[in-house]
């Protein structure tokens, strides 16, 4: 059997990881091809409802990423989403969902390299925790009934 | 309770208030459940006991009670807390809405303005309870297996009921997420991921406003602990951002502010 290839969803900011991770590409840096980036206009906007969709249609990890604080093209929804993972986070952990599968980051459109850098330091940790088989899947766009016991 | 019924029957003869929300008897003897006199006649049916526990103010934010006039409340506890939210939310204006709350020794308080019920609310116990905290440390030193093992076993007896969002009187938006079928964000069956997902948005939308009043566990038909969700949020809040929703009117919702020196260990 082939190697399992984790998939990872990035969730990034229009005005700094995006353009942070077109540096990449333009600077030739090499980074892993596992990762799918979802453009939306600002940290702030990122829905956590969108993680668990992310989780929920196969994804093994995912990576929320915006502009590095003070940096916000609208002054402050970074700010705002930074408190908002924050209590995420430990809800889910409270939850049992494995944080090693979700990663924040501050990327900007200068730091190229750290984007390869981040994606293939997420894949890698993706990668040796294998598919995220317990969570729950809507691969489909179906959702699976409850199974009744 | 005789107390209650004659401040009550005063209230409206006086005209001072058009309708006195509170507790009669339910139609099994464990229950009691909410009534609304609207005159001195009907007031005789009211009740204060242990069985009232339901957070009346939840219904100050439905259009038909509201046109019914001015009201008076029978609070317990969690509904003056919430009467505190409201008013940093901007959801009521301050003595649209007369607090009536019961004392351990069956005297009644009026509490006309928030200045007065937050004063009166400032002699109260704060924060979780040392059982609360228990059970979240409990919870919280399981494995990560077990935690989540835990979890999937409450959340799949959820039939998406919604009895939570009815109950709880922050959850008073007008237009919900789950009513929202384009995309349809939460399915409507009850299925794993989306059991999840709405528990999860339930308690993320509660964060750092949550009062803690406990109506939603309590009106949980399948008695998923969804108490602890709201708990943990609020501990995390309070520990960050100093949350501390339902006993002031001072406007700081934790998740609407913020600081630049946030302390977060996580982002890279």
């Amino acid at each position: 059997m082939a190697e399992f290839e984790p998939k990872v969803v990035a969730f990034v900011c229009n005005w700094c990881t995006y353009a942070g991770a077109d540096l990449t590409g333009t600077s030739r840096i090499k980074y892993s091809p596992n990762v799918r980036m979802i453009r939306l206009p600002c940290t702030g906007r990122i829905d956590f409802m969108l993680l668990l969709q992310a989780f929920g249609q196969g994804a093994d990890g995912v990576i929320v990423s915006g502009c590095h604080p003070g940096d916000c093209h609208y002054t402050a929804g970074n700010f705002h989403a930074r408190r908002r993972w924050i209590l995420f986070r430990r809800l889910i952990e409270f939850m049992g969902i494995d944080l090693r599968r979700v990663h924040f980051a501050w990327v900007s459109a200068a730091e190229g390299a750290k984007w390869a850098e981040l994606v293939t330091n997420v894949v890698d940790e993706v990668r040796k925790l294998g598919p995220y088989q317990s969570f729950p899947k809507r691969l489909d766009g179906q959702p699976k009934p409850v199974e009744v016991a | 309770m005789e107390a209650l019924q004659k401040k009550a029957r005063a209230l409206l003869e006086a005209g001072t208030v058009k309708v006195v929300i509170g507790y009669t008897a339910g139609t099994d003897v464990e229950r009691a459940r909410a009534f609304f006199a609207r005159n001195a006649e009907q007031t005789q049916q009211l009740i204060f006991d242990a069985r009232c526990c339901q957070n009346l103010a939840t219904y100050l934010m439905k259009p038909e009670v509201k046109a019914l006039g001015k009201a008076a409340l029978v609070c317990v506890p969690g509904a003056l807390r919430t009467l505190m939210q409201y008013a940093v939310e901007n959801q009521l204006a301050d003595e649209t809405v007369l607090a009536l709350a019961v004392t351990d020794a069956g005297e009644v308080v009026e509490l006309p303005k928030f200045a007065a019920v937050e004063e009166y609310l400032a002699k109260m116990p704060r924060g979780l309870t040392p059982e609360q905290q228990q059970e979240l440390d409990r919870i919280d030193k399981l494995p990560l297996e077990e935690r989540w093992a835990f979890w999937a076993a409450e959340l799949a007896r959820c039939v998406k009921c919604y009895a939570c969002r009815a109950a709880c009187p922050l959850c008073y938006c007008s237009r919900c997420i789950t009513d929202v079928n384009q995309p349809q964000w939460v399915p409507v069956a009850s299925d794993p991921l989306g059991n999840l997902e709405w528990n999860v948005v339930r308690a993320m939308h509660l964060a750092g406003r949550c009062v803690d009043c406990g109506s939603c566990a309590d009106a949980c038909p399948e008695g998923i602990r969804i108490d602890l969700l709201n708990h943990v949020l609020a501990r995390e809040a309070s520990a960050h951002f100093g949350a501390e929703p339902g006993y002031s009117t001072r406007k700081d919702y934790a998740l609407s502010a913020y600081k630049p020196d946030d302390k977060e260990e996580f982002i890279r």
